[in-house]
Parts: C-alpha cells; sequence; structure tokens
C-alpha cells in the first residue's frame, strides 16, 4: 500500500450551537462532555485526528448519530467545522477561497449519497453528465464521457431513463457513474448502500470491490454495518458520540478492540474471515514438506477448504512472493471452529 | 364564534380554574344580554366619532400626497406608477390583440384590423394539443368540449379577454412570486421580513386595494392585471419557499460537490428539483388569477366577470347564468390542464437527435393550423369566428328553470330560510352586538393568553383596539357573526362528510369530485343561484359562504382521518374497540389538529367571501368596503380591509396555537415549515 497521505484532518471539531467558536477557545480547545452540557451545545465531532491514505479504502463505522455523517461532511466542507484543519495534500482546505473550493470540488472530490441524490428531472445521462456540464465542457463531449461511466456501472440501455423509473440499486450505480464522472482523487461514500435490499446490497458492495479494483481511488467510506466495513475496508475508524475511538485494520479491531464497546461489534463477527494467514503463520522452515504457497494477507475463509483437505502446512509469502512463515492446520482449524487464539 | 371560541377552550384549558372563568364568563355575558344595554354608557357600543383614531383620514391625506405631490426629483410618483402601467399595457395589448381584437392600425373606430386574431379553430387545436402534451386523448378532448361549450354558447369573445388577461398575468405572478420565494430562501432576514407581509396580503380582501390601485394606475385593464398579479403572487410565494426548502438535502449536497456556484445552484439544481411543487403553485396562481379577473372588472378588466358584474346589476339572472357558467368551464379547462401539467412525467425514452419535426409534432400541427386557419379565415367568416346563426342561448331556458323552481318551491324554501335565521341567525347577532366591547374583547384576550401565552394576547388587544378606535366595532361584530355562522354550519356539514368520505370509498371519490369542482369556482359564481334561490340579504350571503368555505373542512377531516397510523387504528381494534369507539375515542382525538387547521382555511375563505357577498346586501365591513370602491375613498376601504384582516389574524393565530396545544398533548411533534 502507498503510504502517502491523502487527506488528513487535525483536531477537528463541530459543535453545533451559538457562539460556539468562543466555547473552544475559552476550553482551550478540549472541552470535555460536561463543559458541552452545561454549554448546551452539542460536539457533533469532537477532536478528530485521522490520516486517510493514497489508494486505501478508509471506513468510517459508527451508528446513528455517531457523527460519521458530520464528519464526512466536514471532510468535504459541506459543513464548516468549528475548529481544527482538514489537510487535503497537504492544503488547509478550510482556509481555501469559495472559488478555489468549487475548483476542488470540481475536479478532485466525488461523493455518493445514501438516498441517491439524483436530479429527478434529468435523464440517466443527464445526470451522469451534471458535475462535467456545470465545468461548461461541451455537450457532445460529456455525453461521450458519461457514456463510458454508464457502460463502467453495467447501466449501458438506460441512458434515457428517468430516476424514478429505475430500481434503488440501479439508482445508485447512476449515484456511483456520476461522482465518478469527473475521476476525483477522493471518493467520498455516505453510507451509499443503506437504502438498500440486503440481497441487492450484497451485490453492490462485491461491485464497489471490482471498481476499486479497477480504479484505484482513496476513498472515504461511511456505513452503520460492521459487517460491511470488515468486507471492504483497508482501515476502520469506529466513531461514537462524536469522537474516534479506534483506527485500525479489521484484524487489529477483532483481535485487540481498544474499548468494551468495540468489542461487542466484534464479538459476533466470524474470525476466519478477517485473520489473514500472515498473522496466523509460525516461523518459515524449509525442511518441512509443504502443500503449496498463500500470501501473507489472504484471509482464512478463502483457503480453509485447500488447507482442510491437506495435512501438510502451506508456505506464507510476502508480497514480494518471498517466504516468511508457515501456516498450520491446526491454527486454521482452531480459528475456523471458534477456539481461542493466542498470536 | 365566541361560544364557539369558548368551548374549545374548556376543552383545552387545563386548569381548573380556568374552567372555572369561562362557566363564570357564560353567566355574565347572558345577563349582559337579557340587562346590560342600560348599565353602560353608549360609547360602550359604539365609539363617537369625536373620539375615534382618523385613520381614514390619514390614509387617504398619504394617497392624495403620493398621487399629487410626491416625486423622486425627475419624476414624480404618479409618472413612475403611471409609466408603470403603460410598460405592463404592452404585453397585455399583444395578447388582446393575439386572442380577442386582432392587430390593429390607428385609433378608435378608425382603427383596421391588420392581422385578425387567432380563430377559435386554431386556439381549441392549441388547447386540445396542450391537453395530449401533459396527459392524454382524454384529457385533450374534455379540454377542448370545454373551449368549444364557449364558442357554442355565445361565450368566445368574453372568454378571450378574460384568457389574455390571465395568460399575461400568471407568468408575472409565477415569476414574481418565485423570486421572492428565492431571495426569502437565501436570506433568513428576508424571509422573516417578508412572511407578515404574505399574511396581511392573503387576509385584507382585495376589493381593499382595488382602491389604491385605482388611483395610481387608473381605470382600466392594465390596473385590473396588477390587482391580480398582487392578489396572485403570495400564495406562489409561499408555496414556492415550502417546495424549495423540501428539496432534500442530500440534493444540496451533491450540487455543492459537484462544484456548482451559488447561481447554478440554484437554477440547475434547487429550482428543477422543486419543479412538482412550484407547478402546484402555478395551478393556484392560475385559480386564482382567473377570480381576481372577474373581480377586478369593477376597475376596468372586460371579459367573462364583466358580463357577470353587469347582469347581476341588472338583476338578469339568465344572462348572468350564461357567463358564470362560461367562468366556471374556463376555470375547470385551466384547472385540469395545469394539473395535468404539474404531475406530467415523462417516460418516453426519446433519443435527442431526432430531428425537429419529429421532436415538436405538437408545435408544428398547431402552427399549421393556425396559419392555415389565418388565411382561409380571411375568405370564409366561419372559420375565424364561430357563426353567430349556429349559437345556442341557455339564458333564457336557465332563467325559466329557476323561475319554475321559485314558483314551486317558493314555501319550502321560505320556510327553511326563516327557521334558520329566527333560531339561529339573529339570536347570534344580538349576543354579539348587545356585548358591550370591553367585556367581549376581555373574552378574547382571556382566550388568546390561555391558549398562546403572553405574545398572542398583545397582539389580540391591539388588533382588536384598532377595530374599536376607528369606529369599526359594530360592523365587525356584524362580519364576526355571519362568518361565525357560517363557519358553524359548514362545519356541522362538513367534519361528518369529511368522516363519511373515509368510511366509505365511493362516497370519498363523489365528495372529492364534488370539493374539487367547489374550489375551482371563482368566488362570484356562488352568488348568481342564491340571490336566485334566497332573494338578497344575510340568508343568501351565509349560502354563499357556506358553500364557497365548506371545501376545507371536509378535506381536512379527510386528511387528518386518513393520516393516522394505520397501526393507531389497528391497535384500537384489537383492544375491542367498538367502530363508533374508534371513531370517538382514537381517530377524532388524533385528528384533531388537522381538523382545526380545516376549521382555520374556512374562517380564512369565509372572511374573503364575506367581501363579495356584501354585493347582496349585508351590512358587515365587506359592504364598508364595498361602499368604498364605489366611492373611490381610499381610507374608508383601507381601514375596514384592515379591520377584516384583523379578524383572521386574530383567528388565525388563535386557532394555530390551539392545534399547537393539541399536538402537543398528543405528542405528535411539530409540523414543519
Amino acid at each position: 500500500m502507498n503510504s502517502s497521505v491523502k487527506l488528513s484532518c487535525r483536531g477537528v471539531w463541530k459543535i453545533f450551537g451559538p457562539d460556539a467558536k468562543n466555547f473552544l477557545v475559552k476550553h482551550n480547545h478540549k472541552p470535555n462532555s460536561r463543559d458541552l452540557k452545561a454549554a448546551n451545545l452539542v460536539g457533533g465531532v469532537r477532536d478528530v485526528n485521522i490520516d486517510i491514505h493514497s489508494g486505501e479504502i478508509f471506513v468510517i463505522m459508527g451508528l446513528s448519530g455517531s457523527g460519521k455523517s458530520t464528519l464526512v461532511r466536514c471532510l468535504s466542507r459541506l459543513i464548516e467545522p468549528t475548529d481544527g484543519e482538514i489537510l487535503f495534500d497537504g492544503q488547509d482546505l478550510l482556509k481555501a477561497s469559495d472559488n478555489k473550493m468549487i475548483e476542488i470540488r470540481r475536479h478532485k472530490m466525488g461523493m455518493v449519497f445514501q438516498h441517491f441524490a439524483l436530479l429527478p428531472h434529468l435523464t440517466v445521462l443527464g445526470n451522469v453528465a451534471f458535475p462535467l456540464e456545470i465545468q461548461g465542457i461541451s455537450k457532445d463531449k460529456r455525453e461521450k464521457k458519461a457514456q463510458e461511466i454508464i457502460e463502467l456501472v453495467g447501466l449501458s440501455g438506460r441512458e434515457n431513463y428517468y430516476p424514478r423509473e429505475l430500481s434503488g440499486g440501479q439508482q445508485q450505480r447512476v449515484g456511483i457513474a456520476r461522482s465518478l464522472a469527473v475521476e476525483p482523487e477522493i471518493w467520498f461514500l455516505d453510507e451509499p448502500f443503506s437504502a438498500l435490499d440486503p440481497l441487492i446490497r450484497r451485490e453492490m458492495q462485491d461491485e464497489f470491490i471490482r471498481l476499486q479494483n479497477v480504479l484505484k481511488k482513496t476513498i472515504v467510506f461511511i456505513t452503520h454495518d460492521f459487517d460491511e466495513a470488515i468486507r471492504l475496508a483497508d482501515r476502520i475508524a469506529i466513531m461514537k458520540d462524536g469522537k474516534v475511538i479506534q483506527i485500525g485494520s479489521p484484524e487489529d479491531l477483532v483481535m485487540n478492540p481498544a474499548t468494551d464497546y468495540v468489542a461487542e461489534f466484534t464479538q459476533h463477527i466470524p474470525r476466519a474471515k478477517v485473520l489473514t494467514a500472515g498473522l496466523l503463520k509460525d516461523a518459515y522452515d524449509s525442511t518441512i514438506a509443504t502443500a503449496g504457497t498463500v500470501t501473507q494477507d489472504t484471509v482464512i475463509a478463502d483457503i480453509a477448504d485447500d488447507i482442510e483437505q491437506s495435512d501438510k502446512p502451506f508456505v506464507v509469502t510476502s508480497d514480494e512472493d518471498t517466504p516468511v512463515g508457515l501456516l498450520n492446520r491446526k491454527r486454521v482449524m482452531d480459528v475456523l471452529v471458534g477456539r481461542e487464539v493466542s498470536l | 364564534m365566541i361560544t364557539a371560541m369558548k368551548n374549545r377552550v374548556l376543552d383545552i384549558g387545563p386548569l381548573k380554574s380556568a374552567k372555572l372563568f369561562w362557566i363564570l364568563a357564560l353567566f355574565v355575558t347572558v345577563f349582559l344580554y337579557l340587562e346590560g344595554k342600560g348599565l353602560f354608557p353608549k360609547w360602550m357600543f359604539k365609539v363617537p366619532r369625536k373620539s375615534q383614531l382618523p385613520v381614514k383620514k390619514y390614509i387617504s391625506d398619504f394617497m392624495d400626497w403620493l398621487v399629487q405631490e410626491a416625486n423622486f426629483g425627475f419624476f414624480t410618483f404618479k409618472e413612475l406608477t403611471r409609466g408603470m402601467s403603460s410598460l405592463l399595457d404592452i404585453p397585455l395589448s399583444f395578447a388582446t390583440s393575439l386572442f380577442s381584437t386582432g392587430f390593429l392600425e390607428g385609433q378608435g373606430s378608425q382603427a383596421i384590423q391588420i392581422l385578425p386574431p387567432l380563430s377559435w379553430i386554431a386556439v381549441i387545436a392549441a388547447v386540445v394539443a396542450m391537453g395530449h402534451y401533459a396527459r392524454d386523448w382524454k384529457l385533450a378532448a374534455f379540454i377542448g368540449g370545454c373551449f368549444l361549450y364557449l364558442a357554442i354558447f355565445g361565450q368566445w369573445d368574453s372568454a378571450m379577454v378574460t384568457l389574455a388577461s390571465i395568460v399575461i398575468a400568471v407568468p408575472f405572478g409565477v415569476v414574481g412570486g418565485l423570486l421572492l420565494a428565492i431571495g426569502a430562501y437565501r436570506s433568513p432576514w428576508f424571509e422573516k421580513t417578508i412572511s407578515p407581509v404574505l399574511d396581511l396580503m392573503q387576509t385584507i380582501p382585495v376589493f381593499a386595494y382595488l382602491v389604491p390601485i385605482l388611483f395610481l394606475f387608473g381605470f382600466g385593464p392594465v390596473a385590473a392585471m396588477i390587482a391580480t398579479i398582487i392578489y396572485a403572487m403570495p400564495p406562489m410565494t409561499r408555496i414556492a419557499i415550502m417546495s424549495l426548502k423540501s428539496v432534500p438535502s442530500e440534493i444540496v449536497d451533491f450540487g455543492n460537490m459537484a462544484g456548482c456556484t451559488k447561481r447554478q445552484l440554484m437554477w440547475k439544481v434547487l429550482v428543477p428539483s422543486a419543479a412538482p411543487g412550484l407547478m402546484v403553485g402555478v395551478n393556484q396562481v392560475i385559480m386564482l388569477s382567473l377570480n381576481m379577473v372577474i373581480i377586478a372588472s369593477m376597475i376596468g378588466a372586460g371579459g367573462l366577470g364583466y358580463d357577470v358584474l353587469a347582469s347581476l346589476r341588472r338583476l338578469d339572472i339568465g344572462g348572468g347564468l350564461e357567463a358564470g357558467v362560461g367562468i366556471v368551464v374556463l376555470a375547470i379547462a385551466l384547472d385540469r390542464l395545469s394539473q395535468a401539467f404539474a404531475t406530467r412525467s415523462e417516460s418516453a425514452h426519446l433519443d435527442g437527435r431526432l430531428n425537429i419535426v419529429k421532436r415538436h409534432p405538437w408545435f408544428l400541427t398547431v402552427l399549421i393550423i393556425v396559419l392555415f386557419t389565418l388565411v382561409l379565415g380571411h375568405y370564409i367568416p366561419a372559420i375565424q369566428g364561430y357563426p353567430a346563426s349556429l349559437e345556442l342561448g341557455v339564458g333564457t331556458s336557465l332563467a325559466e328553470f329557476v323561475a319554475w323552481i321559485n314558483v314551486n318551491f317558493f314555501d319550502v324554501l321560505e320556510t327553511y330560510k326563516t327557521f334558520v335565521l329566527i333560531y339561529f341567525m339573529v339570536p347570534v347577532k344580538l349576543v354579539l352586538l348587545k356585548m358591550p366591547w370591553a367585556w367581549t374583547i376581555l373574552l378574547l384576550c382571556v382566550g388568546a393568553w390561555q391558549l398562546g401565552g403572553k405574545k398572542l394576547f398583545l397582539l389580540t388587544l391591539l388588533l382588536s383596539l384598532f377595530i374599536v378606535a376607528t369606529g369599526m366595532w359594530e360592523k365587525a361584530m356584524i362580519t364576526v357573526y355571519l362568518c361565525g355562522v357560517s363557519v358553524v354550519i359548514a362545519c356541522l356539514i362538513g367534519i361528518p362528510v369529511g368522516i363519511l368520505a373515509v368510511e366509505n370509498d365511493r362516497l370519498g371519490r363523489i365528495v372529492q369530485v364534488v370539493i374539487d369542482t367547489l374550489q375551482t369556482l371563482p368566488s362570484f359564481v356562488y352568488l348568481i343561484p342564491v340571490v336566485m334561490l334566497f332573494r338578497v340579504g344575510d340568508f343568501s350571503a351565509m349560502v354563499a359562504v357556506v358553500l364557497y368555505a365548506i371545501a376545507p373542512a371536509i378535506r381536512y377531516t379527510t386528511h387528518g382521518i386518513q393520516q393516522i397510523p394505520s397501526s393507531l387504528i389497528e391497535a384500537g381494534i384489537t383492544s375491542g374497540c367498538t367502530r363508533r369507539q374508534l371513531l370517538w375515542k382514537v381517530k377524532l382525538p388524533l385528528a384533531l389538529p388537522e381538523i382545526l387547521l380545516g376549521l382555520n382555511q374556512t374562517i380564512m375563505l369565509a372572511l374573503s367571501m364575506l367581501v363579495i357577498t356584501a354585493l347582496v346586501g349585508t351590512r358587515d365591513l365587506g359592504q364598508e368596503v364595498y361602499i368604498a370602491l364605489t366611492k373611490a375613498d381610499t381610507g374608508r376601504g383601507l381601514v375596514a380591509g384592515l379591520s377584516i384582516a384583523f379578524i383572521a389574524i386574530i383567528a388565525d393565530r388563535m386557532i394555530a396555537a390551539g392545534s399547537r396545544k393539541a399536538k402537543q398533548r398528543l405528542g405528535l411533534g411539530e409540523e414543519l415549515g
């Protein structure tokens, strides 16, 4: 994974209520819950610090009211944060002028919404071409581009349909296509699949993974569904009451939950779907006969069948194909049947 | 109305002492009714002229100053307004030429027609095409039929004059309303400023501002059109503000994320997304304009309205009915057409690359018909104008029908009339007139305090004192009496009908059609049959007001019951409610806030209708406004108009507060907007 930071937020606060700025100054930028309550203010986002790396899928997970939607709107400056810095490619968005912000949004950001937010008076083609239209790109050019993306999301043949004539899943495909039309550098998805039926939701998640394999965007993905977070994320930030309480890979969260709150989410997650071969490996020994190789970030569930059928261990390889350890059947079985695993 | 109000307060007032107060108040009221006249000095009933506030004079003087002396250095105020009217005259005379007179060269009787107006065939073809474009062949046939009716029954010329002013007034009303709404959407400060103005504009009777408009813009179609625009704009503004605000926040977020500038966000995202709501506003503007164009015939708008007015003045029932039916037909056609446009859904997946003929088949067909009839009409007059020899008149047969009813049912009608007058209307009138104003105001203010606290109390006190101080109290009480009696009757009929309409699907559909039609009719039209059957007087006024104002009582009751969550009704059924218990213990209490809103609307409509019933000889504030109009007395008209508006505002605020209270008690939460 490329580790250069694309978007980072430093000490971001969003406090709802009158005179919030002075309130923060008065409490030295670190008010606690009691201070907020006393001043009759609501802390939507409280002192959030996160770094989002280029090309990663960063999931912000939280239940309703945890401030995740407020946070993503602070990141895109749809909501003006009360305090802090939002650094996009090292430049503070909060200091950008209105015109500069319009420029950045037109060319570098894309966003997908929970309830699709399609324009009812435009066709699929018109909706997807809309972000290009307001940039003043000629009709032929923008429709050609929109056509390409509509094909990419699998909606060819529906270009002249209106949003109301499409199913929820198809509408969100339009929403996705529209947000990709300007080839954004950072892609915000605000609970994109929450309004869909469970089966369609799964299908769309697969579609999303397929798209990301092609596009390799930097993604901020909001969800309230921990299973979805585990499935899609490179890293997850868990939010509660406006605060980020833990950031880590799905593995980290499952194996080392920072608080009981996080543990409550993780305890029902099948370990096999989260733990990787790299984590369970024993020391490499070239003298032992092996049955095959697996890469270190393969999830156990994906290789369970192979391992079960062989009594020999598998070689675990790094990203550069060098062997780094052995994966023994015993440990895999422990994970699969749900015994405590020591790491 | 006072008694009705008291009953409601009894229900709502949570405190025992409040109940006690109202029981005592009832006794005092009865006592005052029986003995009061001798106990109080005369000024408690009528403020003597010399101690009245001379508001009328102030307003008239101000008007004089405005018209005679005000100037901006380069030009006077009068020149400004007259300039505006000559500017507005350009599109209006174009439309009038197009639909009615043809394009003329020269003045007066020497004028030579260079181009005839649109032929009747062309106009019908155009509306049929619009009907089909907006929905389907059924609607097209219906609209075509309506216009054909106008031609066959000899209303064509007047109808086209009316249509011409609507065609011009509506775009002004819509665009003006939309721009105000955009201003209010962008700036909360601006919204706060215009909100009370809109309130006042919607409650002040139209007659009241006909006079100042007459002064500023002169007599004639343009002044009438300005009055129409002023009248039709406030509802459009309100509906547009609401539609803009109800665009989902995600769509606004999307617009921002796509990098829209402020202007792009408004015109490419917000306004199109709000379009369905805005179209409802457009429909409203059309209907209100039609209503107003008729009233405005008093200051020089010709057309169907003028025909009705002239017939009413001549007591020519047949002629009035004919023109009245013409208005109804035109109103229904325009209403259905604009509603169809509002709900039109584009589902044809047209390829944008089709040629112009295939993309605009209707436009081209109509254009061809227009040109074709233009040329042919030059040679064959029957194509240009509907031949007079083929016109049918229903006026005489209608008049005969009415005469027949009067001959055969006079006794029955008269009995009903007398019964209601003696046992209901007259007693209410006497109670209100026999109370000294201080006592009535005291009761009102206590009620206001209980419902809405200090702010409502102060508002009620100030507004009712204005009415007393300007010497309008007695007339105001007659207005309250007529309005109250009509509203009570409208509710007594409307609420049960609304309940039945929910219970019975078929009845529901019939009621729906009837109230839709009632609401389409311009207020003027109600007067004609009422006067024919009951002659002039309070009773006729009451019947006309009830007919006009009953629709919201029914509509809101139905809606209030329908919007109760079905789970609550199921809970009622499973806990063993009988049908009656279900109605009284579950449905009605939950629908109460909505029913109160309906009551509110009913009162507003009743008050606006009262002014028009002044034409059939009431003695209330409406009459005062009407007299002021005929005497062109700005001050008198505005003071009476303001008094009506103030009665409306007091009633509106009190009921709104009551509805809020009921909602809070039910835990239904505040309604948005």
